[in-house]
């Protein structure tokens, strides 16, 4: 949260500094600005696109906030940014609502997260954990029952157990409990919510009795810090890697998008900054913890994009359901 | 001639009466607009608070232990956001009140003059530090220290930002102490010294129960400005609404609770919005009940030595 703060504050800062200097306005206006908020998980992506971009073309502004993936589908349906970054498809709701402000929208799949369950590196009792456990310390009725370890699996300490997850704007929130507890949104509500994982590394790091999860990008980020735990979906724990996240055999894997309204993408820098974003994706992804999509998958996105392909492959509920390679064949 | 002279005497006054009115009206404005602010914040959230409580019983936010309300299963019991308020604010007092009280019967009975004009400002430089560096310092300094004496410490926990508050706050208990304790007429003390009281005599039993009402006073404001620290809390002591009495695990204030909310995307007019009034009144109520206390125990305690 407190990173969170800064993030918002920086651009509100650069905004007043920018309008109060006399002499700047002109170059104010001329310097081309993209706005993009949302997921926190898609962060680091867009984020060292951005920077790629910046070094190269350096007239061109990019702002990136973090507000959680609905946060940001708010904000773009409100036609206040340029591109939302999202941890899962949009929403039937989100997008009613984007039809009642007259945006439309292109859906660009990015690279594939594998959501990482983690606890303090000290914790010497979990190494693998199964979903059915995950569900029971994580369904809303845990809240009244599971304040402990030891209640969760045999063995496990009688240590209170602290739990760390991003807060119900995310949509790793909206997965993760869709995947673990059966119902997008369904999750008990006494831990330590944020939308900013960074609080959520903090918290974790430094607390002996703690459980949390995050996209993987922010476990690559503090291997140091934090202890992954292998999730077993009947199939045996399985850790997530490029391989297990790359042909969905980890069971927390979902792809990332990010979402670009066509009004935007006729404003050339904004066009520039997705054609170089769909050419780097696949690096910078990996570069900061996230797998990129097989070959195969990459061409038939950058197809859909090329075609202009207006609207989303899932049905708007919210869920991931069936794979994105499917869905991708299928639209075709 | 005199005409001339009696006419410009007569505008002179009527310019001056002018003037006199004019600033009589400004300065009415700036009293008037403090206190038309003031009552346009207790407005708004007495509003929102009452349009919050249309849709939210007053059973599920006094008699519930649960604090949920931004997830699917919404409860609204306040108790964990009080508890985590009250066990704060508690530890703070409880390491300023001391240290705050005893600088301040050294400073006003003991220091020299020469030494009390070189740390009272010193002191009062505390008062002066931005709380978000406090709330840092918190997380990043005395929680890692504390956690090398008390192992099963959480990162987030109630004690180090309660310590660091304490810290805070004992500029404004000692600061405004002491003043009452200086203020206390030398004539008492001569008095004491003269019946044979030593020092210490005189600070505790003459000039302490002199200063009574300025002390109890600023100890009361100092829990109030405890209860409404946001910083330091939203920064360091956790975002999990658990109803606790332990010092060393994750917790939520109420400050810190609207900090997370308005930094969120919640859209206006919802319910999950409209807690944020439900709780800020609630804090209101704190602190205007300690700012009564305050009031009445300085009046009742007032010993005037004229």
């Amino acid at each position: 949260m407190t990173k969170n703060m800064k993030n918002k504050m920086i651009p509100a800062l650069l905004a007043i500094t920018l309008s109060s200097s006399a002499f700047l306005p002109a170059l104010y206006a001329a310097d081309p600005i993209i706005k993009i908020d949302g997921s926190s998980t898609v962060y680091p992506i867009t984020e060292a696109v951005a920077e790629e971009l910046q070094a190269v073309d350096r007239k061109t502004k990019v702002i990136v906030g973090i507000s959680g993936t609905g946060g940001g589908f708010k904000k773009f349906c409100a036609g206040e940014i340029d591109i939302a970054n999202a941890s899962r498809p949009i929403t039937a709701k989100e997008i009613a609502l984007c039809a009642e402000n007259k945006i439309e929208w292109m859906e660009i799949g990015i690279a594939y997260d594998g959501l990482a369950v983690v606890v303090n590196p000290k914790n010497n009792w979990v190494s693998a954990i199964t979903i059915a456990e995950l569900k029971k310390i994580w369904e809303p009725a845990a809240q009244e029952k599971i304040k402990q370890w030891s209640p969760v699996r045999s063995g496990w300490p009688k240590k209170e157990i602290h739990l760390f997850g991003p807060g119900a704007d995310s949509g790793t929130f909206d997965f993760f409990t869709e995947v673990v507890v059966g119902k997008a949104k369904s999750s008990r509500g006494d831990f330590t919510a944020s939308e900013d994982d960074n609080v959520l590394v903090q918290g974790i790091s430094t607390d002996l009795s703690a459980l949390g999860y995050f996209g993987l990008g922010y476990y690559e980020e503090n291997k140091k810090r934090v202890k992954l735990v292998a999730v077993d979906a009947g199939n045996g724990p399985i850790f997530p890697s490029l391989k297990t996240v790359g042909d969905g055999t980890y069971p927390l894997s979902r792809p990332l998008f990010i979402y670009v309204s066509s009004k935007s993408l006729k404003k050339p820098e904004v066009n520039r900054f997705i054609a170089f974003y769909l050419e780097n994706a696949p690096e910078l992804s990996r570069e900061v913890g996230y797998i990129p999509f097989p070959k195969e998958v990459q061409s038939a996105v950058d197809m859909r994009f090329n075609q202009r392909v207006a609207g989303s492959l899932y049905t708007g509920d919210g869920s991931v359901g069936k794979s994105f390679v499917s869905l991708l064949r299928g639209g075709k | 001639m005199s005409e001339t002279i009696r006419d410009r005497h007569r505008a002179t006054r009527l310019q001056t009466l002018w003037r006199e009115k004019a600033v009589r009206a400004v300065l009415f404005f700036c009293g008037a607009l403090s206190l038309l602010t003031t009552l346009g914040i207790v407005l708004v959230l007495f509003f929102e608070t009452f349009a919050f409580f249309q849709e939210v019983s007053f059973a599920q936010f006094f008699l519930d232990t649960q604090w949920t309300p931004l997830f699917s299963t919404k409860r609204f019991g306040i108790w964990p956001l009080v508890a985590g308020t009250v066990l704060v604010s508690l530890i703070a007092v409880l390491v300023a009140m001391p240290i705050g009280l005893l600088s301040a019967i050294y400073l006003s009975e003991y220091a020299a003059d020469k030494t009390r004009n070189v740390i009272k400002p010193i002191l009062e430089i505390l008062a002066g530090i931005p709380s978000v560096v406090y709330g840092y310092f918190a997380l990043t300094v005395v929680t890692p220290f504390l956690q090398t004496i008390i192992p099963s410490l959480s990162g987030f926990n109630a004690l180090s930002p309660g310590i660091v508050m304490g810290i805070m706050i004992i500029p404004m208990i000692s600061s405004l102490s002491e003043d009452a304790m200086y203020a206390v007429p030398k004539s008492l003390r001569d008095g004491a010294y003269a019946l044979g009281s030593s020092r210490l005599q005189v600070s505790l039993r003459v000039v302490f129960p002199a200063a009574f009402s300025g002390i109890s006073a600023a100890c009361i404001l100092a829990v109030s400005r405890a209860i409404g620290e946001t910083m330091i809390v939203a920064i360091a002591a956790g975002l999990q609404p658990t109803l606790t009495v332990s010092p060393l695990v994750p917790i939520e204030t109420m400050t810190a609770y609207i900090v997370q909310v308005s930094l969120g995307d919640t859209p206006h007019g919802t319910l999950e919005y409209k807690t944020i009034f439900a709780v800020g009144t609630m804090l209101f109520l704190f602190t205007f009940a300690l700012n009564l206390i305050s009031n009445s125990l300085s009046k009742r305690y007032r010993e005037i030595y004229e």
